[in-house]
């Protein structure tokens, strides 16, 4: 284990302790880690193991997978400005949800809005692949990926436009604006298989992604098997930011900027970025979700607008910095 | 024994007939230069050896399993792709990349191989540099040194030495032609004929759609051939600093 590996761990580690202590109720931390573990009576129990519990673990479930995703993503496109929902799986699973919540499917039950999601990130994905072809370069991947989150913004736009009233019309726009409150253990246990499964897809990337940065002639020459390599980044990045999107909506920035942020000190080695993206992902949701339960508690600040609101600027000055080496 | 045999192949792109029943072989102890014109179609050639290509016709390189293929051969593609900023050794060390298995890191074996091929291209006081942030030419050379670092009986290179100094145009092709003496073999694609003639051992002349020529550089560097398929006379004389070759004048 690397210095970075172990200092991003203890980071994950505090912001995911942080997390489970924070929250309106008064308690203190002991307690709190009391109540988690040993149980007991009253409330707090309860608080801590159905509500502040499965936060938490979607905080560090979704951070890493949007770190890790947005790191295979620039490493096989070779470009850092590529990010996981390039693919068009975040537009299609909000796609889905923004129908769940029209069509009723998402207050007739509990699933119904992530599994309707979950559908329509399987359907973007399996439209891209289609689109793209089993071969081919890059080039196309990115093209079919922009057709169909186009398609899917504007499908979504339509939906808003037909949404019957002004109550439905501002419970989509607030679903897309992505949040972890209010989550249960049930959106812990319907997201983890499918993330689990991404993220070993994702996970053995790594040696084929450093080979690609001699381009792709040169990586298929020394024997990695590119057409199966883009299958499994899709297919993986499509499980694990479908599912991420379906549990929680859309939480943009961080498969962009963290593995931007994260590339000068893993000597900018892609398979080295995998494993630190998903940590540094994970430590800036973990943060960003603390951050919207105390500015303002009483507001019900998104998730996805911190993120957003925190990435947009660090992203400039990323820019800026890149602008001085180049110089 | 030979380390690559191409048989009848033909390759068509967009409906073009690029390369029509091209058949050869390399054994070791050959450094074989490939010339030809601009669009004659060498870079074609070498990326449907490799498989690279959609192509018809047998190619021995092709026909591998893809992590056989790269233990096999070494390519060097003209597009000097370096797409992030890594040092000059995770670069070389790259090439290693068909050699190792499984979730193995890179092994003490490995590392000498990187080691030796950033000697051999001069490159041990650039090793910590970061790659990205040399000149075109030491780009170059680090991509050279990647490729002998996959440690291959064959080397495939295109346009290797183009945009590298004197200097480094002749110690590359001298690493070139002492791998073919290592008894291994080299194919490496280059205009400059001058270069090719001192230190390939045979050039196949690619033109008209095919192997024009095909042979020992006095074979193949005749007049008639140059005015042919260059279109160009040249000066080409046996001198005690051995071979030297001259283009003249467009003879079209």
């Amino acid at each position: 284990m690397s210095r970075l590996a172990l200092a991003l761990s203890a980071l994950v580690a505090v912001l995911f302790a942080a997390s489970l202590t924070t929250g309106p109720s008064d308690t203190s931390t002991l307690s709190d880690l009391s109540a988690l573990f040993l149980g007991g009576d009253g409330p707090l129990p309860l608080v801590m193991r159905e509500i502040r519990l499965p936060r938490a673990l979607l905080g560090l479930m979704i951070g890493a997978s949007l770190g890790l995703a947005g790191a295979a993503m620039q490493g096989y496109l070779r470009n850092p400005l590529a990010e996981p929902g390039l693919i068009g799986v975040s537009g299609s699973a909000a796609l889905g949800a923004v129908l769940a919540i029209h069509t009723g499917l998402a207050a007739a039950f509990t699933l119904g809005l992530p599994l309707a999601a979950l559908a329509g990130a399987g359907t973007g994905v399996l439209l891209v692949l289609m689109l793209a072809g089993p071969r081919g370069a890059s080039i196309t991947l990115i093209l079919a990926g922009i057709a169909i989150s186009a398609l899917a913004a504007a499908l979504t736009s339509l939906v808003l436009n037909l949404s019957p009233n002004p109550y439905a019309a501002s419970e989509i726009v607030f679903w897309m604006m992505g949040s972890l409150a209010d989550r249960s253990m049930t959106h812990v246990w319907l997201a983890l298989p499918l993330m689990v499964v991404g993220w070993v897809g994702l996970a053995t990337l790594g040696r084929g992604l450093d080979a690609l940065t001699l381009g792709e002639d040169a990586a298929e020459a020394m024997g990695i098997r590119l057409t199966r390599l883009r299958l499994t980044l899709v297919v993986g990045t499509a499980f694990v930011v479908g599912a991420a999107t379906a549990v929680a909506g859309a939480i943009g920035f961080v498969g962009l900027v963290v593995p931007h942020l994260l590339r000068p000190l893993v000597g900018a080695r892609p398979s080295r970025l995998l494993w630190a993206s998903a940590l540094g992902g994970a430590a800036m949701v973990l943060a960003a979700d603390l951050a919207v339960r105390l500015v303002l508690p009483e507001r019900d600040l998104k998730l996805g607008v911190l993120t957003a609101l925190v990435g947009a600027p660090l992203f400039l000055h990323l820019i800026y910095k890149t602008r001085a080496e180049m110089a | 024994m030979t380390l690559l045999s191409v048989d009848s192949l033909s390759v068509r792109l967009r409906a073009r007939p690029v390369l029509s029943d091209v058949s050869f072989s390399v054994g070791p102890r050959e450094c074989v230069g490939l010339i030809g014109p601009n669009g004659a179609g060498k870079t074609t050639l070498l990326r449907a050896i490799l498989g690279l290509v959609p192509h018809s016709g047998h190619s021995s390189l092709a026909a591998l399993p893809p992590r056989d293929r790269g233990r096999a051969a070494a390519w060097m593609p003209q597009a000097r792709d370096i797409a992030w900023p890594v040092s000059v050794e995770t670069l070389v060390a790259l090439g290693r990349t068909p050699h190792l298995s499984g979730l193995q890191g890179i092994s003490d074996a490995d590392r000498a191989h990187v080691d030796a091929a950033l000697t051999t291209m001069g490159l041990d006081a650039l090793r910590d540099r970061t790659a990205t942030r040399l000149s075109g030419g030491e780009q170059a050379m680090a991509l050279i040194a990647r490729a002998l670092a996959q440690d291959t009986p064959l080397l495939m290179a295109d346009e290797p030495i183009a945009g590298l100094d004197p200097a480094n145009q002749i110690s590359t092709m001298e690493v070139f032609a002492g791998l073919a003496e290592e008894g291994r073999a080299v194919i490496v694609s280059i205009h400059d004929l001058g270069l090719a003639a001192r230190h390939c051992t045979r050039l196949i002349l690619l033109g008209e759609g095919g192997i024009a020529a095909d042979g020992p550089p006095d074979a193949v560097l005749t007049p008639d051939n140059l005015a042919r398929i260059f279109h160009v006379s040249a000066h080409y004389a046996h001198t005690a600093q051995g071979p030297v070759f001259q283009p003249l004048e467009v003879t079209r």
